[in-house]
């Protein structure tokens, strides 16, 4: 279980994160909406302890790691695995290199044992025959899916995914939700997604939260969501260009 | 109105204590920063495993592949010295120091600070933005949440290859230096090969050496710091990177210098 209680965070004055609470139970994938700089990735990287909050905590199975030392941090943070949004795959490593990079670090396996766990990774998320090739010579979509190769390389418990869709075509953003259920039904793991794309959201989540100014303003099953009364959220599902979202950033605009 | 309160804004103290503040607190922020990196440079090559084969590879990437570069940098040093010296030294009747000012001054000062210089130019600004594009494309996070310290992956390997290829390349500067005040030397003034060698080398003494090499090492801490730090606090895209990129060459340049200037003063006293 994660409970994350009353995270803020500041960057210089811009106040990112005003207060996050959340809680994700054991098994359920939570998607976390909101619009594009409202702290969806900053939160995330919270939950990974790439960040450290200014007040608040984020425990994991009752387990805080920003109070770890940095050893003890990066053995408990074997346990989560991260689809970053641009799959930040390293340049100078090959696929394989890539996907089996925490196995190669962490642990005394063979290489022929991580070739081995590397390429069943990569054919559970549908690629084969590219190990051996650089991240350049792949194509946006063949990126997400040797990102989440590497992500769950090392059998986490939890994974995060920063934008799984983002800059995919229908097709692609489709077989990339398709493999993030497939990941949940093998893998029994939670799941953190953060997105923008509501036939994303729908497909894949639990329970659908939003981020709004630094504060969840709402939580609920998709339905739930769908049918929320909350204007806000309203505007943000439908994708409406006119609203209190926009009205508001409006306003700030020209009270500038 | 507008043009008024540009005006104001251009005249105002405030504004401009403001902005004198803000540099200050950048400076610091910069000064701060390097430091905390160099300290934790320090204590992971003390506590963690060191990568060799990446630290081979930045041995080629800062030493082997900087060969022509400082070759043609100290070739034509040498070859300036000689001349300038030369033409000072003939109003005394005093030509054959030639030889002695040419290899004192490379080994004591122009060895290090011209090799440093050159690789501050080519390497810091090539650490820089190798590490600034892997901040901005979020491979340093990814580092992170693969359990990796990026510390110790990606400035540990720098930091040894810069230290002992300053070192290298620095005797290399100081070897091909003298040989281009040979040639100019032997070839341009009519001093003798023997009597060229034999005072270039007797004019040396193991400090004038062993203080251009400990320059030489300090330079290449200097340098791979510095530009893992500008790499480490690029933002903002590709726009970022250029800029965490001058930076690097930049402030590594300054604290070559000054630090040049530290250790000649330690060196002249002690």
């Amino acid at each position: 279980m994660i409970q994350i209680q009353g995270i803020h965070k500041w960057f210089g004055t811009h106040h990112v994160l005003k207060g996050v609470d959340l809680t994700i139970m054991e098994g359920e994938t939570i998607v976390i909406i909101g619009r594009s700089g409202c702290g969806k990735s900053v939160l995330l990287k919270h939950i990974m302890a790439i960040l450290e909050p200014d007040e608040g905590d984020i425990r994991i199975d009752g387990r805080s790691m920003f109070s770890m030392k940095q050893e003890e941090q990066d053995q408990f943070r074997l346990k989560l695995g991260m689809l970053f949004q641009g799959a930040a795959l390293f340049d100078s490593l090959t696929v394989l290199e890539n996907v089996g990079f925490s196995l190669l670090e962490h642990t005394k396996l063979s290489e022929e044992t991580v070739t081995q766990r590397v390429l069943e990774k990569l054919r559970m998320v549908g690629l084969a025959g590219v190990e051996n090739l650089m991240p350049a010579s792949l194509s946006g979509g063949m990126k997400k899916r040797v990102g989440l190769a590497r992500a769950i390389c090392n059998e986490p418990k939890i994974i995060l995914y920063d934008e799984p869709t983002t800059g995919l075509d229908p097709i692609n953003a489709d077989v990339i939700n398709e493999l993030i259920l497939r990941m949940q039904k093998q893998l029994k793991v939670v799941s953190i997604v953060v997105t923008h794309d509501m036939t994303s959201a729908y497909k894949v989540a639990d329970r659908i939260a939003m981020l709004y100014e630094g504060r969840i303003i709402g939580i609920g099953t998709p339905d739930e969501i769908r049918n929320s009364p909350d204007p806000i959220i309203q505007q943000f599902i439908t994708g409406s260009a006119r609203g209190p979202i926009t009205d508001k950033q409006q306003k700030e605009t020209e009270s500038l | 109105m507008t043009n008024w309160n540009d005006l104001r804004r251009t005249v105002s103290v405030r504004v401009w204590l403001q902005k004198f503040g803000a540099g200050c607190l950048d400076i610091f922020q910069g000064a701060g920063g390097i430091a905390f990196l160099f300290k934790d440079t320090c204590v992971l090559l003390a506590s963690k495993k060191i990568r060799w084969k990446a630290t081979l590879d930045q041995m080629n990437k800062i030493g082997v592949q900087s060969l022509p570069l400082v070759f043609l940098t100290a070739f034509f040093t040498g070859m300036v010295l000689a001349l300038q010296s030369a033409y000072q030294l003939r109003l005394f009747s005093a030509e054959k120091f030639t030889a002695d000012l040419i290899s004192v001054s490379l080994c004591r000062e122009l060895g290090p600070v011209l090799t440093s210089m050159v690789v501050a130019g080519r390497v810091g600004a090539s650490i820089a933005a190798e590490l600034g594009t892997m901040k901005v494309t979020e491979q340093i996070d990814a580092l992170k949440s693969l359990a990796m310290n990026p510390v110790q992956y990606l400035v540990i390997p720098r930091f040894i290859a810069a230290l002992f290829m300053l070192l290298v390349l620095t005797i290399y500067a100081d070897v091909i230096g003298m040989f281009g005040g040979y040639l100019i030397s032997v070839f341009k003034l009519g001093m003798s090969s023997h009597m060229y060698i034999k005072r270039g080398i007797d004019a040396l003494v193991v400090k004038d050496v062993v203080t251009g090499l400990i320059k030489a090492f300090f330079f290449g801490g200097i340098i791979s710091v510095v530009g893992c730090y500008f790499g480490f606090t690029a933002r903002d895209g590709a726009e970022g990177v250029g800029r965490a990129t001058t930076l690097a060459v930049v402030v590594s340049l300054i604290m070559v210098i000054a630090s040049d200037a530290l250790f000649s003063a330690i060196f002249y006293f002690f």
